[in-house]
């Protein structure tokens, strides 16, 4: 007997009983299903912090305000603005491997124009910001020397913005919009640079504390919430790193052996290790899918070794006319297999569907890839293979003559 | 046949033992006879006289503990269960007292089965069933399923299942055990004439008018061979059926 017989006669005997059959199916669909919506929101997570990484731009720093004492009591990191103007441009002109760098002042406002308004991040920065980022624009100009030094009244919006606020084929640049009250022009709309980074307007770092944000940072009329600087290359990472930790430390003197008033982060590099992270659960999720796998298995062994006792006189007529023992382990392991690849194709259909549903509902990046599919398809033939071999070589091993007898 | 060619079957001093919760059984004794080309011969006895352990012998789903069983020749002991499995598909034909057709498959599907084990292809599976179903008139029956046959049917279906690869010998288990007597006949003047085509058949049975209408006569008495006799002419058929 061949193996295309013997899936000829598994899905003959699978057909008398549908109801079974798909009930014996079950916990592998249930299985399958579970590890490719998994795999679907695990490697979605995964493109969302990807896309997360470049969009801040490859080998940036960023510089946030620290702990910081007064009168010997500690206060939480960021609850006071250390950084200034004055900071970002000794960073500039005294750290060689910098080649960007820019100070940032940002609150949330609702932004007008006639009709439509929208809610979003007022960025009060430098052109340099853009620089550091590595981010184009989609049409107009960034903000010029005199508007930077004289506050003016200007904006450049991210693509979110940009969309929400004006009517397609409505072209921004040059129209005025207003935020708190203020009436500025748009020069410019960025190139898109992903979901989370597009809902944002930015303005000069000079207007937005004369304009919106100048009670925030009524402490020093200097200073910026953070900065970011651009590395120039891969390697000088670490170096520039610890060089402006030392220059900040001079500039803000801290005292030695006193904690540092700012960080430097890697925030690539922390995603890295986020990434990482989400791998692992990811993987633990995964293992918890197998138990289903592991159960569904275990119930097509049970289903499988009830189907050979109710079957043993077939059995004994099949050996009766010809069969070899390995003729009916065949058409009992090909049932098997049959019931576990059925199972498995309908719980790919049914893991795609549900991580369809979940990027619809939930609003998640999902991302569905052959491997996934194919590992699960291989983990129900595994099982398969696995929980049918017993009850196949229990049939095998049936006397004919036994089997014959019994009714 | 020329007389150099061994017998198609061979029994030499055959014993079978069964050992069931510590206590042995002799089933069969110390049993020879041999069966040529051609034979029709009826296994009679008491039921529990061994008749149908000497057909599991023969018809290789059982080895003696003694003596030796050989099919053209050939000693069938020295074969593994699988080997013995694919000359049962090629060379004996079973007939059963509850026919054993697959309730689930139709009538051409069960008698195609042991080609499944011989590993012919679908189309000529079918082709030879139709071919069986036709020698046993049942070809108009071919797409029912046992449940939809009557037992006398379901009979031919099983003769035209054991004669589908052309075997070397039919052996059947009381054939006529579960019909009526005029179905009985029936399937009794089935087999003559597949022996007066040449067919060898071994046929089991405890009814002594069935074992009139066979040349030879085999008896069993708790598993020794009490009687062997060979007639001289066949009786006329009492219901001759067409």
């Amino acid at each position: 007997m061949t193996m295309l017989q013997g899936f000829q006669i598994a899905l003959h005997a699978l057909r008398l009983n549908p109801l079974r059959s798909f009930l014996t199916m079950l916990g592998i669909v249930i299985g399958v299903a579970s590890i490719v919506t998994v795999f679907a929101i695990g490697a979605g997570a995964q493109l969302r912090l990807q896309e997360q990484i470049r969009s801040i731009g490859a080998n940036v720093l960023m510089i946030t305000p620290g702990a910081v004492y007064q009168g010997g009591v500690r206060l939480k990191d960021g609850s006071k603005l250390t950084m200034t103007e004055g900071d970002v441009q000794a960073i500039l002109e005294q750290i060689p491997e910098i080649q960007a760098a820019a100070g940032s002042l940002a609150g949330t406002a609702q932004v007008i124009h006639e009709g439509k308004n929208w809610n979003t991040t007022i960025n009060g920065t430098t052109t340099g910001h853009f620089m550091v980022r590595d981010w184009q624009l989609a049409s107009g100009r960034y903000f010029s020397g005199a508007e930077e030094s004289g506050a003016g009244k200007v904006v450049i919006l991210g693509s979110t913005v940009a969309r929400e606020l004006f009517a397609d084929g409505d072209d921004p640049i040059g129209a005025q919009i207003r935020i708190m009250k203020v009436p500025l022009e748009v020069v410019g709309v960025l190139d898109r640079k992903g979901p989370a980074q597009d809902d944002v307007a930015f303005v000069p770092l000079a207007t937005a504390k004369l304009r919106f944000l100048g009670s925030a940072s009524n402490i020093n009329r200097d200073s910026v919430a953070y900065i970011i600087a651009k590395v120039a290359g891969d390697g000088q990472m670490a170096g520039a790193r610890s060089e402006i930790e030392n220059l900040l430390r001079q500039r803000h003197r801290v005292p030695a052996g006193q904690e540092d008033d700012f960080k430097v982060q890697d925030p690539a590099a922390a995603m890295e290790a986020q990434q990482g992270a989400i791998r692992t659960v990811a993987l633990l999720l995964v293992a918890i899918a197998s138990v289903s796998l592991l159960v569904g298995g275990i119930s097509i062994m049970n289903v499988m070794i009830v189907s050979v006792t109710e079957r043993t006189r077939e059995i004994g007529i099949r050996r009766a006319l010809g069969g070899r023992m390995r003729d009916i382990r065949l058409q009992f392991l090909c049932e098997a297999l049959v019931l576990c690849l059925l199972g498995g194709a309908i719980g790919v259909l049914g893991g795609v569907t549900l991580s369809m549903t979940v990027a619809r509902m939930a609003g998640w990046v999902t991302s569905i890839d052959g491997q996934a599919i194919g590992l699960a398809l291989a983990f129900s033939i595994a099982t398969g293979l696995i929980f049918g071999f017993y009850p196949a070589h229990k049939a095998s091993k049936l006397s004919p003559i036994e089997a014959l007898k019994t009714e | 046949m020329t007389a150099a060619s061994p017998p198609l079957i061979s029994l030499q001093s055959v014993s079978r033992t069964y050992r069931t919760d510590g206590v042995a059984v002799t089933a069969v004794r110390n049993v020879s006879f041999e069966i040529a080309q051609g034979e029709i011969v009826a296994v009679m006895g008491p039921s529990g006289s061994g008749k149908s352990t000497l057909m599991n012998m023969i018809g290789l789903l059982d080895l003696p503990n003694e003596g030796a069983v050989y099919l053209q020749g050939a000693d069938v002991a020295g074969l593994s269960e699988d080997r013995r499995s694919s000359l049962r598909a090629r060379s004996i034909g079973f007939v059963f007292q509850s026919y054993n057709l697959l309730a689930r498959h139709n009538a051409i599907e069960n008698v195609a089965l042991p080609l499944v084990y011989c590993g012919i292809a679908r189309k000529e599976r079918l082709a030879r069933a139709e071919a069986s179903l036709q020698a046993v008139g049942m070809l108009h029956r071919a797409h029912h399923f046992p449940r939809q046959l009557s037992g006398g049917e379901q009979q031919r279906v099983a003769i035209a299942r054991a004669l589908i690869a052309s075997p070397l010998i039919v052996l059947a288990d009381e054939p006529t055990g579960a019909l009526d007597s005029r179905t009985g006949a029936e399937i009794l003047a089935l087999f003559a004439a597949l022996n007066r085509t040449g067919q060898t058949i071994v046929m089991i049975t405890h009814d002594p008018g069935i074992a009139t209408q066979c040349r030879r006569t085999i008896r069993l008495h708790d598993g020794e061979l009490v009687a062997d006799e060979t007639q001289a002419m066949i009786p006329p058929k009492r219901n001759a059926v067409s």
